[in-house]
């Protein structure tokens, strides 16, 4: 997070663009949005020093329903952008939102290199384990077995660990939540965003039209029961083993973050002419 | 024979011979003299080592493209250099020098009517503590060429200034030996005297240039995934961006590259990636989202043969339609395409600018041959053209990014800037930036963004247009130096030829393309493509009023003004 003047006494509602959502009555993403705006109220930024940067999906709409600078770009490349935003602009608060889809699927390259990056910005993945977008197929986190009409019977195949990928590409802060707690989200969102270089987010957001069974998710969720660790070998073992369900902070990590190679912007450019003069 | 206006030397060598060193060690002697020359260098399939071959062409006038024929070729070896037997034209007048101790001269060579002259550069370097026979090589082609020792001696000084002075020494040796050993041969074409200039010479790549011309069009961030033959921009650009301010950020590939630069340029720095044709293909998706968002990028296509792997270190044309087509949807975006190593200077500030003026993306157009190939030339001129957008600043009420404006550009806020807050969009918007399916908002954005560059006063700069004669060969890119010398030597033989080649491809200027063909009866096309890209573009988008040829051929081999030549005589 960048050491901009806080202004103090912000509400929530600054951060609102007023923009309608289009998303379904009880998406998860309504409540992703309302823990967003909180957190932002929470750490008092002024809405014009955050860029909210996203993909596409449903999940990736979230940039145009805040106040703040936002870049809805194409499908899967919200890391990549935002790290030419944030690299180039470091007094900026970076967040980017994505989806399964986009940010395991089509984007997954790019989760890898961001985390080993390691470049200031907060990641926060709404999870829904399908494609609601493109209207219910099956995403990298999608059981194997959930029927669609893509995947007659199942995809077979394995689901996709976020948590241990990130945790493996150097990602420095891990956490997990669930939309249908916004308070408890919007803290983990402002520690996320204050923990110094790349910290991933995944929330738990359930598409209640592909996947109403997801409904149910919030009787599954609990508080992780151990304190977040700084250790990676426990924080591994922890995120193999756990049934995806604990929430909160997983790890915090004490990686030093990208720092960009920058001189000074006085050297005259004819300095630059001397390689090539004879 | 008297002095002549240029002159070419080919050397060629098996891996480790040093055959490219000694070529470039004599057009940095030739520039610092006051010639100009150009130097390209081909080479095996190896990724480090193969045989090697050095082409240099050196003249008293701007070089812009290689000879039909060289005047001298030194074999240090004769290992492999059958393969490039296409790439070096021997004839009667050219002198060989072959090294009896290894093996016979290939085709080229023996089934030339060339002169051969012996001398063994590998015994010779043999006498020479710690002596190498490409040393010895540079002094017989120093000598031949007229040359001092001291300026051939000169740049070898420079290279090998860490190495330490026994190696010094033993070049110096070496070379002395060289100008002994060429004492007695009889060689008669020399190169006239440079014009009297005080300038210092330039010695550049095409792809340096291209990295310099960025920077002073004010370019301050760069993303970088390494492809041939553009990867020199990038490694030129990594330390000197950060000397003026700016950064250069490695991408895990293409798409990463080109939204990197892409959300650099939406927090107000300009930028820019450098890559080839599959790296080009990666970033269309993202080029229509700039062009969509109104988000100034500049991608430097340096282009090779293709399609998909084709030939990474050869030069070609056939990106032209990928550049000005190869985007979903109605997409306007400038294509530019500089002329030659210096022009890449210009050219690419110049799309810097235009990319920034115009919030669009801008995809230049180099190649191979101008890219990777070094130049000894007067310094590009100064011009005035630096990167400024209109940006949106003291906002007041409701902004409006898209917001429509008499020339299609609307003032841009930065991140930071209050008031300004807006989403950028690849979906259809409003003028306030908002997602929309409507068929008003849709026709009105695509108007705004097609009319912004349309409307455009682009200047003179547009096109090369020399000449006024009724043959007209139409060329772009760095196929322009080749026309224009076959353009001059076919005036010479009465001929009255022009030279019409545009540096601005994308949008086109049909009015301006009118004016330069006014009064012609002939249009030869020139490009390098196996399917006439260049061609069909031309007959799509201007009016040719008059009897069209066109010549084209693929590469790998460049197209010579001789070729050219023989295409304006031919045509009866
Ligand atoms: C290059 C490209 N391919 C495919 C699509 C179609 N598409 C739009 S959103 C989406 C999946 C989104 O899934 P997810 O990221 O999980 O977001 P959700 O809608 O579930 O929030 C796809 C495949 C696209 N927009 N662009
Ligand atoms: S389809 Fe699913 S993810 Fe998309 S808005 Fe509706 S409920 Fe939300
Ligand atoms: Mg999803």
């Amino acid at each position: 997070m960048s050491s901009v003047n806080k202004r103090l006494a912000a509400k929530p509602a600054d951060y609102k663009s007023g923009e309608k959502p289009i998303w379904c009555p009880g998406c998860g993403d309504h409540h992703v949005l309302m823990s967003f705006t909180r957190a932002f109220a929470q750490l008092g930024l002024p809405s014009e020093q955050i860029a909210v940067i996203s993909g596409i999906g449903c999940s990736s709409r979230i940039p145009a329903y805040t106040n703040c600078y936002g870049f809805h770009g194409v499908h899967g490349r919200s890391l990549a952008l935002a790290a030419g935003l944030k690299v180039t602009r470091p007094d900026l608060t970076v967040v980017v939102a994505s989806g399964d889809g986009d940010g395991y699927s089509i984007g997954g390259n790019h989760f890898l290199h961001a985390c080993r990056r390691n470049i200031d910005m907060t990641y926060v993945v709404m999870d829904n384990h399908i494609y609601g977008m493109t209207k219910g197929q099956p995403s990298p986190t999608t059981e194997p077995e959930f029927d669609t009409a893509l995947s007659p019977g199942g995809t077979r195949v394995r689901p996709f660990h976020p948590l241990v990928i990130a945790l493996a590409s150097g990602a420095n802060f891990i956490a997990r939540c669930f939309s249908g707690q916004p308070n408890e989200t919007a803290e983990v969102l402002v520690e996320a965003i204050r923990h110094p270089g790349f910290s991933f987010v995944e929330i738990l957001s359930p598409c209640v039209t592909f996947r109403p069974d997801e409904k149910a998710w919030k009787d599954l969720v609990r508080p992780a029961p151990v304190a977040p660790t700084n250790d990676q070998g426990k924080a591994a073992r922890r995120l193999m083993t756990d049934d995806g369900f604990n929430v909160g902070i997983l790890y915090r990590g004490n990686r030093t973050p990208f720092q960009a190679m920058v001189g000074t912007c006085n050297t005259d450019l004819l300095e630059l002419e001397k390689d090539f003069e004879l | 024979m008297g002095a002549l206006p240029s002159i070419s030397i080919a050397i060629v060598g098996s891996g480790g011979a040093g055959a490219l060193t000694a070529a470039d060690a004599l057009l940095e002697a030739a520039g610092a003299a006051g010639w100009h020359g150009l130097f390209t260098r081909t080479m095996g399939p190896q990724i480090r080592g193969g045989e090697a071959a050095g082409l240099l062409r050196l003249a008293i006038h701007p070089v812009e493209c290689l000879p039909d024929h060289f005047d001298l070729l030194i074999g240090i070896d004769w290992l492999n250099a059958h393969r490039f037997g296409a790439e070096i034209k021997l004839g009667p007048q050219t002198l060989v020098i072959s090294d009896p101790g290894s093996g016979e001269p290939p085709p080229i060579v023996t089934q030339s009517a060339a002169r051969v002259v012996e001398i063994p550069m590998k015994e010779m370097a043999k006498a020479v503590l710690d002596g190498r026979a490409n040393m010895i090589a540079l002094g017989i082609a120093g000598r031949l060429l007229g040359f001092t020792t001291e300026q051939v001696f000169a740049p070898i000084e420079k290279r090998l200034a860490h190495k330490g002075a026994t190696a010094i020494e033993a070049s110096r040796a070496g070379i002395l030996v060289g100008f002994g050993a060429a004492a007695g041969i009889d060689f008669d074409r020399h190169l006239a005297a440079p014009t009297p200039n005080s300038a210092r010479r330039w010695l550049l790549s095409g792809n340096e240039a291209t990295a310099l011309g960025a920077i002073r069009g004010g370019i301050r961030f760069a993303a970088a995934y390494p492809i041939t033959p553009a990867t020199e921009i990038l490694e030129w650009l990594a330390p000197n961006l950060v000397k003026v301010g700016g950064t250069l950020l490695q991408a895990e590939d293409e798409l990463a590259a080109i939204n990197m630069i892409i959300g650099s340029s939406f927090g107000g720095t300009p930028a820019l990636t450098a890559t080839s044709g599959p790296g080009l293909s990666l970033m269309i998706e993202a080029l229509g989202l700039a062009t969509a968002a109104e988000i100034p990028v500049v991608v430097v296509d340096v282009m090779r043969g293709g399609p998909s792997t084709g030939i990474p270190t050869k030069s070609e044309q056939g990106d032209l339609n990928i550049a000005i087509y190869g985007l979903h949807g109605d997409a306007p975006h400038l294509v530019l395409a500089p002329q030659s190593v210096g022009d890449c200077l210009f050219t690419t500030q110049w799309a810097t600018y235009l990319a920034e003026v115009l919030q669009a993306p801008a995809i230049i157009l180099s190649d191979q041959f101008m890219g990777q190939s070094r130049a000894a030339i007067e310094r590009p001129a100064d011009v005035a053209f630096i990167g400024a957008r209109t940006l949106a600043a003291d906002i007041a009420g409701a902004y409006k990014r898209y917001a429509m404006a008499v020339n299609g550009v609307s003032p841009m806020a930065i991140p930071g800037t209050s008031g300004g807050q807006y989403t950028a969009d690849g979906l259809t918007h409003s003028e306030r930036g908002t997602p929309t399916s409507g068929a008003a908002d849709h026709s009105a954005q695509l108007d705004k963004r097609r009319d912004k560059l349309e409307h455009f006063n682009f200047g003179d700069h547009w096109a090369s247009v020399e000449g006024n004669g009724n043959l007209a060969v139409i060329t772009w890119g760095s196929l322009t130096g080749a026309a224009r010398e076959a353009a001059g030597r076919a005036v010479a033989d009465g001929i009255d030829a022009r030279v019409v080649a545009p540096r601005l491809l994308s949008p086109v200027r049909p009015e301006q393309m009118t004016a330069a063909l006014e009064g012609v009866k002939r249009i030869l096309v020139v490009e390098q493509t196996h399917g006439g890209q260049f061609h069909k573009y031309l007959r799509a988008h201007y009016d040719l009023p008059a009897p069209v040829r066109v010549f084209h051929r693929p590469g790998p081999l460049p197209i010579t003004a001789g070729e050219i030549h023989r295409a304006i005589m031919g045509w009866k």
